[in-house]
């Protein structure tokens, strides 16, 4: 579904991205680790198209197709899906006008009509219930006042209502309690199919109890240095990230 | 002939044809005198460094229409908040238009100027309000000299108006240039309740200039709640002078929604002579082209334990100018004061300019004071955000535009005007913003 060779992002001239190498199969969970620094929220920009960000080598391809010069909306359109660490808040734009906004663009993108209204409506619900979303939550304005873990939930529920082909979480546990990330990582799992994938970005090991990955693969400073399988989260939530550091240098 | 001499010299014409207004004649002669002594405001004043009426001046305008035009209700409906019931003052080419409007005498007054000044049972309101307020501006003299129409709205003690007003004038294109002085005389009395809607509108390419003066009046208690459609053509300017006077526990909002026209100013005063008055003023300016909107305004804190509240936001397209000079004046017995001054903008072209401007002068010890400046681009982390969930560049922009504008709509306590406003704002914008308004 999703092959990466040799990515290579700047920012301002700074490289950030030195050659990463990544290949995501439908139904497959992977894991993506690192220290801070290592580029690994660049990383989820960049698949996500993020302007900011220059691809200066290398090619990523979705179905075979390469995206790289894909806006981040078409990309979003082919079905990519990025949950943000930090969430922008838009006042006056409610998260039901949102979601129904994004859904009706992508349908339009694709060729088809507005989704109806009662069809919306039902979605709606039922991925609130899934998510346990509180319904006054929905006509509140877009993560405006929200606390950490309530703009996460809502990142987790327009996942839910897009349905993406590959949903990319940035850093998704971070501000979350144990019961909200119980739901968040109930309400990923229930999403998951063999036709869709998933990248998981985290710093802990700690989510990764919940959503199980098949992968696990360490950035360090641009680069993917080690993959394994869960168990090598494991060994980095005990033993941190040094000893990766050191088996590099040698 | 220059404008000025031009109006100078109609102006013994007009004195031979109002015969019907002594109470305010020798108020006119004074007014003219002092318009002749400063002229029109040029940038080398303080208060006009940033808008030029230069190229206002040039026109060869008519002062006033040759003949009378009428127009059909169907064809400027639209203007008007039909979808509610409201009184009506409507005006075409500076004209009262009967057939257009729907006023009332029933325990108020909501009618004419031009009645108000000729029939002896309004002199002592006409006597004690006009031109009370209003001070001794040029462009204010101006129009108190040629001033002979307008809206008159008087509202007894006590007397909530059940609907909203709205004063519109309308501009047929009938002459080839046209200047117009309308005159609004508004006194609400102890814990009266109104809203009112102004409106100018040009219907015809044909330039038009208003020179407009509204003077109102807060008793104790009042609330009012003033809004301005500014919404015009590009061939028509104006010059828009409120001045407010509270009295004590009286709340008035002027909110002032500036999408359209050429050239627009708007000099907002407030003076508040009561205790516990409350003054609030919002603006939303979205501009594009050669656009031109000058927002100044003046909070006179005189009486202690007052609040006054400023909120505009603008948005600025192609080479658009807006100017914002707010100016908060404390006298030193108006303590306790609550004012909070805020002004937001984003640029969306490079071209685009904004002078903003906040002036504080204070002369208490025990206030509370703040305002904030902003001028930006739109967030680039914003877009990314939205642009990330399918939303193209477009549509992106204007939601977060929309957003931006948002909550000075907030406090719009007419629903359908508040609807009105949310889809000027879409169209201006230029997109659908695909989601119920």
């Amino acid at each position: 579904m999703l092959q990466i060779k040799n990515l290579h992002a700047s920012v301002e001239d700074k490289d950030i991205l030195k050659g990463i190498d990544l290949h995501v199969k439908p139904g497959e969970v992977h894991a993506i680790m690192g220290p801070n620094g290592s580029g690994k929220s660049t990383f989820a920009s960049v698949i996500a198209g993020n302007e900011d960000f220059d691809v200066t080598q290398g090619d990523v391809l979705l179905d075979g197709e390469d995206i790289n010069e894909l806006d981040p909306e078409e990309r979003a359109h082919k079905g990519i899906f990025l949950s943000f660490q930090y969430p922008v808040e838009i006042p006056g734009v409610t998260v039901t006008n949102f979601i129904k906004t994004a859904i009706n663009e992508t349908r339009k993108a694709q060729g088809m009509e507005d989704m109806p209204a009662g069809e919306m409506l039902k979605k709606i619900k039922e991925k609130a219930d899934l998510l346990d979303i509180d319904r006054k939550f929905l006509s509140r304005s877009l993560n405006e006042g929200f606390s950490g873990g309530e703009k996460k939930r809502n990142e987790i529920f327009q996942m839910a209502m897009m349905e993406p082909k590959l949903a990319i979480l940035d850093e998704t546990d971070s501000g979350l309690d144990i019961d909200a990330l119980k739901i968040v990582a109930n309400g990923v799992n229930k999403l998951r199919s063999p036709e869709n994938a998933v990248i998981v970005i985290t710093h802990y090991q700690r989510l990764l109890d919940y959503i199980v990955p098949d992968f696990v693969h360490v950035l360090l400073d641009g680069k993917i240095v080690k993959s394994g399988t869960k168990e090598l989260a494991y060994e980095l939530e005990e033993k941190g990230y040094d000893w990766i550091k050191e088996e590099v240098k040698a | 002939m220059s404008l000025k001499d031009k109006l100078i010299s109609s102006y013994l014409a007009f004195e031979d044809y109002l015969q019907e207004d002594s109470p305010i004649h020798e108020l006119r002669n004074h007014a003219i005198k002092n318009f002749e002594t400063k002229g029109f405001p040029s940038k080398k004043e303080e208060a006009w460094k940033y808008t030029s009426l230069n190229s206002l001046l040039k026109e060869d305008y008519s002062i006033f229409p040759k003949q009378e035009s009428s127009i059909e209700f169907k064809d400027v409906k639209k203007y008007f908040l039909h979808e509610v019931d409201t009184y009506k003052i409507v005006f075409v080419d500076g004209v009262y238009s009967s057939f257009l409007s729907s006023t009332t005498h029933e325990g108020m007054d909501i009618c004419l100027l031009s009645a108000a000044l000729s029939k002896d049972k309004y002199k002592p309101v006409i006597e004690t309000y006009f031109n009370k307020v209003a001070k001794e501006e040029s462009l204010t003299s101006l129009n108190t000299a040629f001033a002979k129409e307008g809206a008159y709205i008087y509202i007894p003690n006590h007397k909530e108006v059940e609907k909203p007003v709205e004063i519109v004038n309308f501009y047929t294109g009938s002459e080839a240039a046209l200047m117009l002085q309308p005159r609004n005389l508004v006194v609400v009395g102890e814990n009266a309740h109104i809203q009112i809607i102004e409106r100018h509108q040009s219907l015809s390419g044909n330039p038009v200039l208003t020179n407009s003066v509204t003077e109102i009046f807060a008793e104790k208690r009042a609330y009012i709640d003033y809004y301005k459609i500014q919404n015009d053509l590009p061939s028509a300017s104006l010059i828009d002078s409120t001045y407010i006077k509270q009295e004590r526990d009286s709340v008035c909002s002027v909110h002032t929604f500036s999408f359209g026209g050429k050239l627009i100013r708007n000099n907002l005063n407030y003076y508040q002579y009561g205790e516990h008055c409350d003054s609030i003023l919002k603006g939303i300016t979205i501009l594009e082209d050669k656009q031109h909107v000058d927002h100044n305004t003046l909070v006179h804190h005189i009486a202690p334990n007052c609040e006054s509240h400023q909120d505009y936001k603008g948005i600025f397209d192609d080479r658009s100018t807006g100017v914002f000079n707010g100016k908060v004046y404390v006298e030193k017995d108006a303590q306790k004061l609550d004012a909070f001054q805020q002004n937001n903008n984003i640029l969306i072209s490079d071209k685009a300019t904004i002078n903003a401007k906040p002036q504080l002068e204070i002369f208490a010890d025990d206030v509370k004071c703040s305002h904030g400046c902003t001028i930006g681009q739109l967030d680039e982390d914003a877009m990314f955000y939205l642009r990330s969930r399918g939303i193209g560049k477009k549509e992106a922009r204007a939601l977060l535009m929309y957003a931006f504008a948002n909550n000075v709509l907030e406090s719009v306590k007419i629903p359908e005007l508040k609807k009105r406003i949310n889809l000027l704002i879409a169209k201006k914008i230029g997109v659908s913003l695909g989601f119920d308004l």
